[in-house]
């Protein structure tokens, strides 16, 4: 039935070179960023933007994340790395867990007033979240959490619930209710119904969830500047500060690598999970 | 009092009632059916027995215990579904034993319910496979040993036939029916198809807007309808309901006046009943050479019998006669019934009146 073409034809040709075109578009900034990177000043100076480095050097890569300056520190990118990982696992982990546990209650037990509360919810996905920036530091500095990670993790945990319960709700409620009831039949109560029937059908959205909360959070500026002191400061604030720090000479190959050390968590969650990412995001009931 | 007792139930939601006071009640090992048309309020009142909602009023018992208000595991029932609610993530003996493993039963023992059950339903081969890799026949298998594992108290059936072709249905029926006899587990079982009523129920509950319009033995269900919409709703192709006027202490209908017992003459004379509906089945009556005169309009040929539609001056009759037909759409026939095959209902209520 499903014959592969035979032979290439003109309009899969357009296609083809289209295709082509835009992808070396959107991959050209990541190749001047990659190479970049790997020249000296020297080359840089005196080559294209383009050209290919003379030679693989990885100095400008162990600069960006131990020695280059921030400011008035000279120890590259590697401390706010490491805040940056010690907020972003558990926040994602927080707010994914809750946005389970609300969408499993929003689609399978609701009770009166739970279509409210859910719009309500629904309203914290589409607000700006600057609005919440200066209520926000008073709360956090009442709690005596502002300036620290244990602060952003809140942050963003209560700026991703609305999200991650939209998302675990909607793929809930093409979960069929009849499931439910059997479980109950069966002597399964809330959470044993939740472990046992409804959690191992949800790997899709679990994935879809993780890799958006794990994106937002990751790649958060705003939060990260205004909510983190000296020392708790994410990694989008020490590049930041990195790029900004000036010094007799503009460093292009080190602010090119510590950008992509920025990058790597991000990217390489899309490449490992990309795949369940379009296949969560398209996947409609599941049927049983 | 008997295996399952069902008092006086009502359910609103808002305004809307949706069961209007059911009485139902049947003894232990009997096979209930709640029949009706949709939206009659038979699979609310089955999600009421099961615990999935609440009565508005009313009690629920099984045996001598009162479960109106107990929560749903705490019932000792098992339920199958329409859509048989199989547990995707689970193989067929995992799916078997989750009730069993919810209530704390020892590893082996569930082994051996799983096994005892895959016997009887015949599904050992299966035990090994996910839902996903079964045909719909086998999933309602499954769906039934999972609710026999357990030996519950009172099995619910929720319209489990519905999602099956018409050959399959056939034969799950029959091997609900064996099982039923088998096990002797006290049964409700709903739907919304005549025949399975018929087949299956050993008393059968017809239930119409929230209300239970006769509740009895098939037998009684089909020879003595208490109301006009039990005898349209059971029967196939439907009873023949004539319009017709009380003549003299006889029973007319455009002036042709129709059979009628001296137990209806009787029962009528003690009736004030202004119009009447004169019913009479599709199998009562024969083509013969005489009687009342009419003209075949259609024939619905099944095989063993067919389905013949003749227009007479009191309206459209719809006959079964045995066999092939030799009469052609067209022609003049007659068509000839016994009084004791027909049924009077008050034209206004709809009640029996004999």
């Amino acid at each position: 039935m499903n014959r592969p073409p035979s032979s290439l034809t003109w309009h899969r040709i357009v296609l083809w070179t289209a295709l082509g075109l835009f992808a070396a578009w959107f991959l050209t900034p990541l190749y001047v960023m990659v190479v970049t990177s790997l020249k000296d000043m020297d080359q840089i100076r005196n080559g294209n933007l383009l050209s290919l480095p003379g030679s693989l050097n990885f100095a400008s890569w162990s600069k960006a994340w131990s020695q280059a300056c921030t400011g008035t520190d000279c120890g590259g990118l590697k401390p706010y790395f490491m805040n940056s990982v010690m907020m972003v696992i558990p926040a994602v982990a927080i707010s994914t867990t809750l946005g389970i546990v609300n969408g499993y209650v929003l689609s399978k037990w609701r009770f009166r007033g739970s279509e409210v509360m859910f719009a309500m919810l629904l309203f914290g996905v589409f607000m700006p979240m600057q609005v919440v920036l200066l209520p926000m530091s008073q709360i956090l500095g009442y709690f005596g959490i502002a300036s620290s990670i244990v602060g952003l993790v809140v942050m963003h945990v209560l700026a991703g619930i609305p999200s991650t319960t939209l998302f675990f709700r909607n793929y809930y409620i093409g979960l069929p209710d009849e499931l439910i009831k059997a479980a109950m039949l069966d002597g399964a109560g809330f959470w044993r119904i939740l472990w046992r029937v409804v959690l191992p059908l949800s790997t899709p959205i679990l994935v879809v969830t993780l890799i958006w909360q794990f994106t937002n959070i990751w790649n958060d500026f705003l939060y990260g500047i205004v909510f983190s002191g000296a020392d708790s400061k994410p990694v989008t604030a020490g590049l930041n500060n990195l790029a900004n720090t000036t010094s007799s000479v503009k460093e292009y190959n080190v602010d090119m690598a510590a950008a992509l050390i920025a990058a790597l968590p991000t990217l390489f969650v899309y490449v490992v999970a990309g795949k369940y990412f379009v296949r969560g995001l398209t996947a409609g009931a599941v049927k049983g | 009092m008997g295996a399952l007792t069902i008092a006086n139930v009502r359910k609103t939601f808002g305004q809307v009632q949706i069961l209007k006071g059911i009485d139902i009640d049947i003894e232990a090992g009997e096979f209930l059916i709640l029949v009706g048309p949709s939206g009659c309020g038979k699979s609310t009142l089955l999600n009421i027995i099961a615990g999935l909602e609440l009565p508005t009023e009313g009690s629920v018992s099984v045996g001598e215990r009162d479960i109106t208000y107990a929560a749903p595991k705490d019932r000792d029932i098992a339920m199958v579904f329409q859509s048989y609610a199989l547990y995707p993530n689970m193989n067929v003996a995992q799916n078997i034993a989750f009730g069993l493993e919810m209530r704390k039963v020892p590893k082996e023992k569930r082994d051996e319910a799983v096994q005892r059950v895959a016997k009887m339903l015949q599904i050992t081969q299966l035990l090994d496979r996910k839902p996903g890799q079964l045909s719909g026949g086998q999933r309602q298998r499954v769906a039934m040993g999972r609710a026999l594992a357990r030996d519950p108290k009172l099995f619910l059936f929720d319209e489990p036939l519905s999602n099956l072709d018409a050959k399959l249905r056939v034969e799950m029926r029959a091997e609900i029916k064996l099982l039923h006899q088998r096990t002797k587990t006290t049964t409700v079982y709903v739907t919304h198809d005549q025949v399975e009523a018929m087949t299956l129920g050993d008393r059968i509950a017809v239930m119409n807007g929230g209300v239970v319009e006769q509740f009895g033995t098939p037998d009684d269900i089909y020879a003595r309808p208490a109301t006009k919409f039990v005898a349209e709703f059971i029967g196939s192709p439907a009873m023949n309901m004539l319009p017709a006027v009380r003549a003299g202490a006889g029973v007319t209908a455009n002036g042709v006046e129709l059979p009628t017992t001296a137990a209806q003459r009787e029962a009528l004379a003690g009736n004030k009943a202004a119009k009447l509906t004169y019913g009479m089945r599709p199998e009562a009556a024969q083509l013969s050479s005489d009687g009342l005169a009419g003209t075949l309009r259609f024939t619905e040929p099944t095989g063993p019998e067919t389905y013949a539609t003749v227009e007479t001056p009191v309206g459209l009759l719809t006959l079964r006669v045995p066999g092939y037909m030799t009469a052609k759409v067209g022609d003049a026939v007659h068509v000839k019934w016994n009084a004791e095959a027909t049924h009077l209902f008050d034209g206004d209520t709809g009640k029996r009146i004999g």
